[in-house]
């Protein structure tokens, strides 16, 4: 599939918002354990949390997404989904 | 975020006190998982926080309001009667909202959602309170075990931090809170799980 192809298919994302808490080594953590991200991207989607307040971790079905908030709010990051327009 | 230790450096000579926690604790790698040495006073602090956050899930769950045996179908069905964040600032933390700007979508992934997290920050608590032995001494988790107490330190961390008004990346917390501030004890404590979890967390990967 490529990049266009997802992204029509995938109009809900999960995002995860910065907090003072969640350590950034756990956070990087969680990101490979749950999606399966590869360390250097599980670093990068964490930077981007950290500096930019937010990122979008996941992209997919409404439902999936449920899930990985869900899953992610298991780890204690604050996770939420939305509408990606 | 926060640097776990970074935190602890600066926090190291505010603990080193009479409460007996001169040499912090921290996991080490070993084969299928990790190892740690608690003294009992780590130990019960430790076990004393991780109850509470226990408790605290559990109390207003929707299996203790109505229980199994009252007939509640919502109960039998594991979906939650809570369509709120809760009004409890460090149980709006542990259970947040799904959804940003949606309440009606929020409280339904809530009722889908809320009992199943409950639950499962309870046996993450249970986990560590079964491995942690109450006098303390040396503790070896399995890498499932790992992983209930990375969870379960995590929440810890969470509650504290909004007890203790935790807002800003990297706070400087002990110049923030005077000597005689009942919170200061926990400020420490704060950190060095902070700690600890950084050590359990490197000893996985």
């Amino acid at each position: 599939m490529t990049g266009q192809d997802a992204l029509l298919d995938a109009p809900w994302v999960t995002i995860v918002w910065n907090d003072p808490v969640n350590l950034m080594n756990y956070v990087t953590y969680v990101f490979q354990r749950v999606f399966g991200y590869a360390k250097p991207k599980a670093e990068k989607l964490m930077l981007d949390v950290h500096h930019k307040g937010k990122a979008v971790v996941s992209s997919g079905t409404r439902e999936a997404m449920e899930r990985d908030a869900e899953t992610l709010h298991g780890y204690g990051l604050w996770a939420t989904v939305s509408h990606d327009s | 975020m926060s640097w776990g230790n970074d935190w602890f450096s600066a926090g190291q000579d505010a603990g080193d006190d009479e409460e007996g926690m001169q040499v912090a604790a921290s996991f080490r790698p070993v084969p299928g998982g990790a190892a740690a040495f608690f003294e009992q006073a780590q130990a019960g602090v430790i076990r004393s926080l991780v109850s509470q956050i226990a408790e605290l899930v559990s109390a207003d769950s929707t299996a203790a309001d109505s229980g199994v045996d009252s007939g509640d179908l919502e109960a039998q069905l594991g979906l939650s009667s809570h369509a709120r964040l809760p009004d409890d600032p460090v149980l709006a933390r542990l259970l947040p909202d799904g959804y940003a700007d949606d309440p009606a979508a929020s409280a339904e992934f809530r009722r889908y959602t809320e009992e199943t997290l409950r639950s499962g920050k309870i046996a993450s608590a249970q986990t560590v309170l079964s491995s942690l032995p109450p006098g303390g001494g040396p503790v070896r988790l399995s890498e499932p075990e790992c992983q209930q107490w990375l969870r379960a330190l995590n929440d810890v961390r969470l509650a504290l931090s909004v007890r203790l008004g935790i807002t800003e990346d990297d706070q400087d917390m002990p110049e923030r809170l005077p000597a005689d501030d009942p919170r200061a004890a926990y400020v420490w404590v704060y950190q060095w799980l902070a700690y600890l979890q950084d050590s359990l967390i490197e000893a996985l990967s």
